[in-house]
């Protein structure tokens, strides 16, 4: 092992207020979110399923669960959660293979990112409801 | 301040590629599914239904899950590691992690081969 120590002493400015998050770097954070609140509702996901495929009876309990307006926003942000982490998640896929990492094509890539989610979602959740 | 000499033991890298690899799948898998439901006649119990009890279909979203659980673990794991610095709080937050996990799948499999 080498003795080369990583870090140097330098000065320190995280005003998170004040650093302007640019667009990349919002897709990003939003990936972690998206991600994060889709583990968090899994057992709900999974209860769905189930649910939906147990018997015909249980398939009456899913359909009356997700007709409900407060089961039906929670999908629609879980739609959205989906999107945006398929989404982002293909971006940062061809990222790590050196696709589009120039300023401009990731800035791009990232709004495609943000537009086509939101746009899935709407397209998706006006169909199923 | 962390004081540690540069190595290359490569941890991680096999966790790296292994969410690669399932988001890969994961997206496919997503994309199989969407052209599934969009064939169904209709949505209801026997045309749902009818869908999973194929057996390459219950097989590749067997898959599916098992990715999303793999995945989710990595994942939620390196947000923790991020977030929480307590070493014995950090632990006992893995732990959670991975036991509701392993539960999932196991929950997942009973779903998919009961029909
Ligand atoms: C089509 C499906 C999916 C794709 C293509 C995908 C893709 C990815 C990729 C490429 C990463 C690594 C990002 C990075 O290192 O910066 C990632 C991270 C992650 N994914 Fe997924 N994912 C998918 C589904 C899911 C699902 C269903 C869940 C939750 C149950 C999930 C939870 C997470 C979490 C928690 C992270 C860590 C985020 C972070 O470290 O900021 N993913 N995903």
């Amino acid at each position: 092992m080498s003795e080369v120590t990583v870090r140097k002493q330098r000065p320190k400015h995280l005003a998170i207020n004040e650093i302007r998050l640019p667009l990349p770097g919002f897709v990003s954070i939003l990936h972690r979110v998206s991600g994060a609140g889709l583990f968090l509702m899994l057992p709900f996901l999974l209860y769905l399923l189930d649910r939906s495929l147990g018997s015909p009876e249980s398939f009456e309990v899913f359909s009356a669960v997700v007709s409900h307006p407060l089961a039906k926003l929670l999908l629609l942000g879980l739609l959205w959660a989906y999107m945006h982490h398929f989404c982002a998640g293909i971006r940062f896929l061809l990222l790590d293979m050196h696709k589009g990492v120039e300023l401009q094509a990731a800035r791009n890539s990232a709004r495609i990112v943000l537009i086509v989610s939101l746009v899935l979602t709407v397209i998706i959740g006006v169909k199923l409801w | 301040m962390v004081n540690r000499p540069i190595v290359g033991a490569h941890y991680g890298l096999k966790d790296w590629i292994a969410q690669r690899g399932t988001a890969v799948y994961m997206a496919l898998y997503t994309l199989i599914f969407a052209v599934c439901t969009l064939a169904l006649p209709e949505f209801s119990y026997s045309a749902w239904s009818g869908l999973f009890s194929n057996g390459l279909f219950k097989f590749l979203s067997f898959l599916f899950f098992l990715s999303v659980f793999y995945h989710a673990w990595i994942g939620v794991r390196d947000i923790w590691m991020d977030y929480v610095k307590p070493t014995g709080v950090r632990l006992a937050l893995h732990l959670v992690t991975l036991f509701l996990l392993v539960g999932y799948a196991g929950w997942a499999a009973q779903i998919l081969w009961r029909l």
